[in-house]
């Protein structure tokens, strides 16, 4: 049986694909909790765990304290307002102070790429990334691949386009690097401004016109557009964008049959995502959602439960 | 007093000779330079200084740091960077202008120098601002400031945009035989980069600074140089596609000289792999091809000094998120073992990489030093090229700690450096 024993999970990189396994199987077993009538079991208790945003999020921050509550951890959750990094406080600073609190996990949202891992190398805590700057997203990648297993049965020999803003997407990259690993074809698509240099290194095909990267995929991934991008020259207007690289009902026919489409939220309806699409049949954008509790308690469960065994419901 | 220096290699940069050479120093001149053992006079007045093995060189002459005074003296003093520079073997350092103030008036060229004698260590040379509050809109003095005692005048760290602005600088330098070093970046083009734009910056995430941001004003001071028929500096070389252009410019005939620091030479980009801030400097650690046509450019002759680039940064600046850590690293003692390792992998002769670390900064700034000679200043130092050891955080005499090479086994070391005949740093 396959071991986790990460301190920390900053990234897909660090994950093997048995692992990555083990988190989607703990899911699977997990998810049935928030499915009952009590939706919480007693396997964190006593585990501390601090909600760290340094940044806003809504989806991510709700996700992360549903799946810690619903394990029984206590949860403590700080934001760049409430934080002392207002008055001026550096993060190492902030942390090493969060450390002499003990926590078992500290779950980092940081705008700065590299930041858990600066975090990760300083504090006993395990550090979880929730997202760091540009560079990873790792638990919103591993509930898409939950999703994309969930729904498709297989994640290997899939093949995936993924649309947007590759150059400054987090969550492009690690799932590039998640699903890549597992074994699916990645294509990924946007105009060129927002390709950045040396993606195909990364495992990855490139075929700027999204009308031609869905043709024959069976999950198309959307990202979100960062409108106050349109500043600084990756693209003129949220128009140009929405009729070239928006994604439509008309578009999406020539994706296989059955295919999936997936946004990360919260959504831009109509430039990147047509309304039509988001609320379609083949959207999975509210399972994804859903995903992420179980996917995160996965995570939690696996790096601070792990001595134990008794996630499974006693009363079950 | 006679100071005898006997039983070493004398290393001369200009005729590219390792002779066995003993040296007399009086007055803190050299006053001669004599076949070993013709020299037997070991009485009283004489002080001898025992250099068998080891190499004679002449004292290193950096042509590009930052000392940090006034303004930032938590970071750097003159004094602590001067002791740096003595332990690397430098006799003398021209400073770049970004202190605070900036060093665009002559009352603050003069304190440096006043804080350089009060040191009493090694020669600082200051490079005055070019435009005024370094703001790239209006010269400085460049007269007066070179009769405060600037020997060049550079933006450094925050580039002229304005090729309007260089050209005259360029132009009125030249009356007053200054020159003109550029910091070559177009800072559209690097915007909120951190590291080199390439595929690592793609697989960990970072904003990149594409090369050509670099090669574009490098081309620009060709062309102004070309323009005008004035001499430019090209300052720390980082890219393949600059070598060429200077390459091809100097076989043109423009007036370029080009330096680069040693971590271009040595490290590239995969450094930055796990955010580490000390890997973290401008211009950034380009790709290994890079890196190996910075390397051609010094054995060919195109890039003519090895400058360190030395920026002292405290943790206060470096311990943080590596987007918002500050650009630059340390590089005074570490320069010497670095080149050596050149010369040992082949690239440059032992002369010739001695004479990029000394005569090629000396002359290009217009300064005494680089070569020793009879009659000259006694600026010299004794290095011992063959001693193997571990380059510990607390063998650094910067102020700065923020050096991207501790923990590293380096080969070479300097023995012994003397300025004007006053040693100034001895091995323990």
């Amino acid at each position: 049986m396959t071991k986790f024993e990460h301190k920390d999970l900053l990234g897909m990189g660090p994950l093997s694909v048995q692992e990555i396994t083990l988190i989607l199987d703990t899911a699977e077993s997990l998810k049935a909790i928030s499915e009952r009538d009590i939706k919480k079991v007693p396997t964190l208790r006593g585990k501390g765990i601090v909600n760290f945003f340094y940044e806003p999020s809504t989806r991510t921050r709700t996700s992360f304290d549903v799946a810690a509550k619903r394990l029984s951890a206590d949860t403590l959750s700080l934001s760049a307002s409430t934080s002392s990094m207002v008055k001026g406080e550096t993060l190492l600073d902030t942390a090493r102070n969060l450390q002499a609190m003990s926590p078992d996990l500290i779950v980092l949202r940081h705008p700065s790429s590299g930041a858990p891992h600066m975090l990760a190398k300083e504090v006993e805590a395990g550090i979880i990334n929730a997202g760091d700057g540009i560079n990873e997203h790792p638990t919103q990648a591993l509930l898409d691949l939950y999703t994309i297993r969930e729904k498709k049965g297989k994640i290997a020999g899939l093949k995936v386009a993924i649309i947007g803003d590759i150059s400054h997407s987090r969550v492009a990259r690690s799932n590039i690097i998640g699903l890549t690993k597992m074994g699916a074809l990645v294509t990924v698509s946007g105009p060129p401004t927002m390709i950045p240099v040396g993606i195909e290194t990364l495992g990855v095909q490139v075929v700027p016109d999204p009308s031609r990267a869905v043709q024959g995929k069976d999950v198309v991934m959307l990202l979100r557009i960062q409108l106050e991008r349109q500043s600084k020259v990756l693209f003129p207007s949220v128009r140009e964008y929405a009729s070239f690289f928006g994604l439509s009902v008309e578009m999406l026919r020539r994706a296989n049959e059955g295919a999936i489409v997936m946004h990360p939220g919260p959504l831009n309806r109509g430039v990147e995502i047509a309304s039509e699409v988001a609320d379609g049949p083949y959207s999975v954008i509210l399972d994804q959602v859903a995903n992420g509790v179980a996917v995160r308690m996965a995570v939690l469960y696996l790096l601070i439960g792990g001595a134990r065994s008794d996630y499974v419901d006693q009363g079950r | 007093m006679i100071t005898w220096i006997r039983g070493g290699d004398l290393i001369d940069p200009v005729s590219r000779k390792v002779e066995k050479l003993d040296l007399l120093i009086e007055k803190g001149k050299v006053s001669r330079i004599l076949p070993r053992g013709s020299f037997r006079e070991n009485g009283p007045r004489t002080r001898v200084i025992e250099a068998s093995g080891k190499l004679v060189i002449p004292g290193l002459v950096d042509m590009h740091v930052h000392l940090r005074e006034p303004g930032h003296e938590y970071k750097e003093t003159i004094a602590t960077g001067a002791r740096a520079a003595a332990a690397g073997g430098y006799t003398a350092v021209a400073c770049m202008p970004d202190t605070a103030p900036p060093n665009d008036c002559r009352s603050v060229t003069e304190f440096i120098l006043e804080q350089a004698e009060r040191a009493g260590s090694i020669r600082v040379y200051p490079i005055a601002a070019i435009s005024k509050g370094q703001a790239g809109e209006t010269l400085t003095e460049f007269g007066d400031l070179k009769e405060a005692g600037a020997v060049g005048l550079s933006d450094d760290g925050f580039p002229v945009d304005n090729s309007e602005l260089m050209r005259r600088a360029l132009e009125y330098a030249s009356f007053y035989g200054l020159r003109v070093i550029s910091h070559c970046e177009d800072r559209s083009l690097s915007g909120e980069g951190v590291m080199h734009e390439g595929v690592i910056s793609t697989r960990i995430g970072l904003s990149g600074i594409p090369g050509a941001g670099e090669e574009i004003m490098v081309y620009r001071e060709i062309a102004l140089a070309g323009l005008t028929g004035r001499p430019v500096h090209i300052a720390h070389v980082s890219t393949a596609g600059s070598v060429e252009l200077i390459r091809r410019a100097k076989e043109g005939g423009v007036r370029v000289t080009a330096e680069t620091a040693p971590h271009y030479f040595t490290l590239d980009h995969q450094r930055v792999m796990g955010y580490d801030t000390l890997a973290k400097v401008n211009p950034p650690l380009r790709t290994p091809e890079d890196v190996e046509a910075i390397k051609a450019g010094l054995r060919e002759g195109v890039l003519d000094a090895i400058a360190t680039d030395h920026a002292p940064q405290s943790p206060l600046e470096k311990d943080l998120e590596f987007d918002r850590a500050a650009f630059g690293m340390i590089g005074l003692q570490t320069a010497l073992p670095l080149t050596l390792q050149l010369v040992r992998d082949g690239v440059l002769g032992l002369a010739e990489a001695i004479g990029k670390l000394s005569w090629a900064g000396a002359t290009i700034l217009g300064v005494p030093g680089g070569r020793v000679m009879e009659g000259g200043n006694a600026d010299l130092a004794v290095i011992d090229p063959d001693y193997e050891y571990r380059f510990e955080a607390d063998q650094i005499l910067s102020r700065s700690r923020n050096s991207p090479f501790i923990g590293q086994v380096f080969k070479g070391i300097t023995e012994l450096t003397m300025v004007g005949g006053k040693i100034v740093w001895k091995r323990k």
